[in-house]
């Protein structure tokens, strides 16, 4: 059974039929190629497949396209500028060596620009609860908050007494 | 030396590709009209295929082909290609010939020291839950899936030997005919007289230790594509670490000539040895093979890949350490069973190795190794980061830290009174220490955990919450020789302004090596980074033979390599400029993209002059190039440690990591900030195999009970602690720059580390890991403690 859909990605809009059985997953991979979402289990453990739908950051493996109907969805090709300068969160990462292998590196970084775009406040805890959707064995994470902190400088609380903070 | 491009934290070059999404990895290529291979998996860990059926399955409309054992190797002949059948089909080869091995190791001359054949690409025995009885190519996945469940297959179940000493046990049967009480292989070494050492110590102590099984989880699964180029050669684009050696696997698999097979490996998402071994890619060619050469896609799924791929061998040990009064040991003696699951892969390699890269780091006067390798009716063991070294030193530094308890010695000192000195020429291997900051690396952890004012402070602790401190030490070694060849290819090319590509047989696989090449280049030529174009595909019809990505060797073997391909560039460049300048090159430099005087600096010539003149000079043209293998046949060995404290809640058995630091001596660090991240990686990866990694099974069946990320607890952000990463760096006299190796070596001793944190806490040793909680609490209320 198909039903058509329209979204738009990255600012670009689509309409168009898709299977009901496909992931947003398969249809912005397969049909689109839009491939720096990546499968790494189908089923919504590791965060590789992540992409921004209005804003907030989805698993696309276990969303169905037909839900996508209306939405606006950001890719990580849709990070950097037109130009190819690279967002804030893109430079942090690579700067702070938060990348190896860089497959759970597009999840990453899109849900960090989520968490920076957002203008709200975290304590480092709550970076770390943002990003424990996403798997990676590469790096022991280590870099990867570094990065993701140094994308939101200015937004991340360390005092004690702050009403983000839960220890 | 001074150096202005190794030793910095540059950028990986692939960074910005991997930030941006423009990284193509294999599932990001594709033909058109691919179809997709799918794999019948046995539901039994012990079974014969009586009969198998796969008529409906052929019937259901999309389906391209099905294949079952009894086609392969005829798949070769398919009428479905014609001139295939005269080109391939040279010689009758028998199904037995077509058994081979999946290890990747470089072939060998001498037959006897090649792996163990012992598999078909489709089998009649199953020999674990998830082995690959029969495959569909099919239009679309789902059509695939589908003709799965049409396949019928009956099966005689035979007795699921899930553990060494079932298969071990007198009457059990065989997985493989041809290995008596399943054993694959056996033997180790003895290094002196291991009776005659106990004779004389004064202690003789003894402790057994247990390791399990886990699993790579890297986040790309395994994934391939192969079709019939239109010169009638296979073509795999394949997520792997070592390119050339599934050309020749695959076409061993398929008893063709190993010319007729070309693999493409693009970047890939992780391999940590799981891909130094060959899994889909002869399926995948027979698949494409089996509908004339169309193209076909077998991507496993994380479910499949965590059983049908390789795991890391548990293992069990046997220590028994004579000891003198005053801390010296005299000799060791080590046994140890190594579970190999269904399979060869790398087999008793891991034992051997592991075994092997133990004898550097405290030298006795008897050492004695009796390791035996056994099939099990479990995933097939291979390849993992550390090949053998975090069982054996999980053991052994759990082992000596109870021998300092017993003795009431310090556990540091313990360890400093054997540890090995520069000049130690190991016995068997005649590998030579040529530097070793390991005292140095002790000194230093010691220090960054504040050991001696904690270890006062945790003294008689009697709470719900007990701290404590814990370190273990361990040996690696920088590649494989003298076992295997060491051989690595690198091209370098100059462009008319001066840049360059650089182009390798060695793989990136996310450690970072094309950026530390990239450096090594940079740094004899004078160029900037941005002027070093490091491609980054490896394609066997075009790329330097090179065995790849695996036992730690790239910055040290491949690096060698580099180091003289570049140093050619220079000659030639320099040779060029003399040309034309009449200054002797042996007077010259390069810096800067200039060709300056060694002794003034002063410029002589602009580099892109020269490389233009190479170009289009119409008399002397002839474009630098340099295009080397290196044979490296010599090995550095690295050192390290890791210091970790721990808190144990004692009414839940949880152990949370307080601090933990790693200190390596391996060399000159060519990049401090990827060094850094090689050495959190696998210190996360051994924070797992400590605390809470563990592929578990169903013990009657054999069944995975937890093949997926949600139940094979992978660490977390949220597990991890901060992981301090510190170097103490010593040249090598060996490695170019003065490198030794690192990529493996993080994961080797936090384990040990952690598990004498916790003996210290709790005063209760814990010789099997990980220590999950419940067998933490299990355990603390068998010792009374709770």
């Amino acid at each position: 059974m198909f039903k058509r859909i329209a979204f738009t990605v990255n600012g670009k809009a689509y309409n168009f039929e898709v299977d009901v059985r496909e992931s947003l997953l398969d249809v912005l991979r397969n049909h689109l190629g839009f491939t720096g979402a990546k499968q790494g289990c189908s089923v919504g453990e590791c965060g590789a497949c992540s992409v921004l739908i209005d804003g907030t950051p989805y698993d696309t493996c276990i969303y169905l396209a037909v839900w996508a109907d209306g939405k606006e969805i950001r890719t990580i090709e849709g990070v950097a500028a037109k130009n190819g300068e690279l967002s804030d969160v893109q430079k942090a990462f690579v700067e702070e060596g938060a990348v190896q292998c860089g497959f759970c590196t597009p999840g990453l970084v899109l849900t960090t620009t989520a968490m920076a775009e957002s203008g709200k406040e975290f304590t480092q805890d709550e970076v770390k609860r943002e990003l424990s959707g996403h798997l990676c064995r590469c790096t022991g994470y280590q870099n990867i908050l570094k990065a993701a902190e140094k994308s939101l400088e200015g937004h991340v609380c360390t005092c004690v007494d702050s009403p983000h903070y839960k220890g | 030396m001074a150096y202005t491009v190794v030793g910095q934290s540059v950028s990986r070059v692939d960074a910005v590709a991997k930030v941006t999404g423009k990284a193509k990895y294999t599932d990001d290529f594709s033909e058109r009209d691919m179809l997709i291979g799918k794999v019948l998996h046995s539901p039994y860990a012990h079974a014969i295929v009586k009969s198998i059926d796969v008529s409906k399955a052929k019937a259901l409309p999309g389906v391209e082909a099905v294949l079952t054992y009894k086609d392969l190797p005829e798949i070769r002949y398919a009428t479905a290609m014609p001139g295939v059948i005269e080109a391939i089909a040279t010689d009758e080869v028998s199904v037995a010939e077509l058994k081979y091995g999946t290890a990747g190791h470089p072939f060998s001359l001498d037959s006897s020291h090649r792996d163990k054949e012992d598999r078909h690409i489709l089998t009649q025995k199953a020999r674990f839950v998830g082995d690959n009885i029969a495959a569909v190519v099919a239009t679309d996945a789902l059509i695939a899936a589908k003709a799965l469940k049409l396949i019928e297959v009956e099966y005689e179940v035979l007795e699921a030997l899930t553990s060494t000493e079932a298969a071990l046990k007198e009457g059990a049967p065989l997985i493989h005919d041809d290995c008596e009480r399943n054993i694959l292989a056996s033997g180790g070494y003895e290094i002196g007289n291991i009776e005659e050492a106990f004779k004389d110590s004064d202690h003789v102590i003894e402790g057994e230790y247990e390791t399990s099984i886990v699993q790579h989880c890297h986040l790309e699964n395994q994934v391939s594509h192969a079709y019939v180029d239109s010169d009638r050669r296979i073509v795999i684009m394949t997520s792997t670490q070592i390119p050339h050696i599934v050309r020749r696997i695959v076409a061993q698999s398929l008893g063709i000539s190993w010319g007729r097979v070309r693999v493409i490996k693009p970047y890939v998402g992780g391999g940590f040895g799981n891909k130094q071994d060959v899994t889909i890619e002869p399926l995948n060619a027979a698949m494409s093979l089996a509908v004339g050469g169309r193209p076909v896609k077998l991507e496993l799924s994380r479910e499949e890949a965590m059983i049908d791929t390789r795991t890391r061998h548990a293992f069990k040990f046997k220590i028994k350490t004579g000891i003198n009064q005053d801390g010296k040991i005299n000799g060791i003696h080590i046994s140890a069973v190594s579970n190999t699951g269904a399979y060869a892969s790398h087999g008793h390699s891991i034992a051997s190795s592991g075994g092997g890269k133990f004898r550097y780091l405290y030298p006795t006067k008897a050492l004695k190794y009796d390791p035996i390798t056994v099939y099990t009716n479990l995933p097939v063991a291979g390849a993992m980061r550390g090949y053998g070294t975090p069982q054996i030193f999980f053991a052994f530094e759990s082992h000596i830290e109870d021998i300092a308890k017993k003795l009431n010695m310090d556990p540091i000192e313990i360890r400093k009174k054997n540890l090995v000195e520069v000049g130690f020429v190991e016995p068997l291997s005649k590998n030579k220490i040529m530097s070793c900051a390991i005292r140095e690396c002790i000194d230093k952890g010691r220090e960054l955990i504040k050991w001696d004012a904690k270890k006062a402070l945790y003294k008689k602790q009697s709470g719900d919450k007990r701290r404590g401190l814990g370190m273990a030490c361990f040996s690696y070694a920088s590649g494989t020789y003298p076992v295997a060849l060491e051989l690595a290819g690198v091209r370098i090319v100059m462009n008319q302004d001066g840049s360059v590509q650089l182009q390798l047989g060695a793989t990136e696989i996310g450690q970072g090596s094309d950026t530390v090449f990239a450096q090594m280049v940079a740094e004899i030529l004078g160029l900037p980074m941005y002027m070093v174009h490091v491609i980054s595909t490896q394609d066997t019809d075009i790329t330097p033979f090179d065995t790849g990505s695996y036992a730690s060797r790239q910055t040290y073997v491949t690096g060698m390599a580099v180091e003289k391909a570049a140093l050619e560039i220079k000659q030639k460049v320099l040779g060029f400029c003399h040309s034309m300048t009449d200054t002797p090159a042996h007077l010259l430099d390069l810096k800067d993209q200039w060709i300056v005087f060694k002794e003034s600096g002063e410029k002589v010539q602009a580099l892109e002059v020269v490389a233009m003149q190479s170009y289009y000079d119409r008399v002397h043209a002839q474009p630098i190039t340099s295009d080397v293998s290196n044979n490296a046949r010599i090995n550095a060995i690295p050192f390290g440690v890791t210091f970790a404290e721990v808190e144990v809640d004692i009414k839940t058995g949880k152990i949370k990591i307080l601090e933990i630091y790693n200190v390596h001596d391996s060399g000159k660090i060519v990049n401090p900030l990827l060094a850094e991240g090689q050495v959190h990686g696998g210190v996360s990866m051994a924070i797992g195999y400590a605390l809470s990694e563990q592929l578990l099974f169903d013990e009657a069946t054999g069944k995975p009970l937890n093949n997926n990320l949600l139940d094979y607890k992978l660490p977390t952000i949220m597990d991890t602690p901060k992981i301090g990463a510190a170097f103490v760096e010593k040249e090598d006299p060996t490695g170019p720059f003065g490198v030794k190796s690192l990529g493996e070596p993080p994961i080797v001793s936090p384990a040990p580390a952690i598990r004498n944190a916790v003996l210290d806490a709790t005063n209760v040793a814990f010789n099997r890991i990980p220590m999950t909680p419940q067998r933490v609490f299990e355990k603390l209320k068998e010792a009374g403690t709770i």
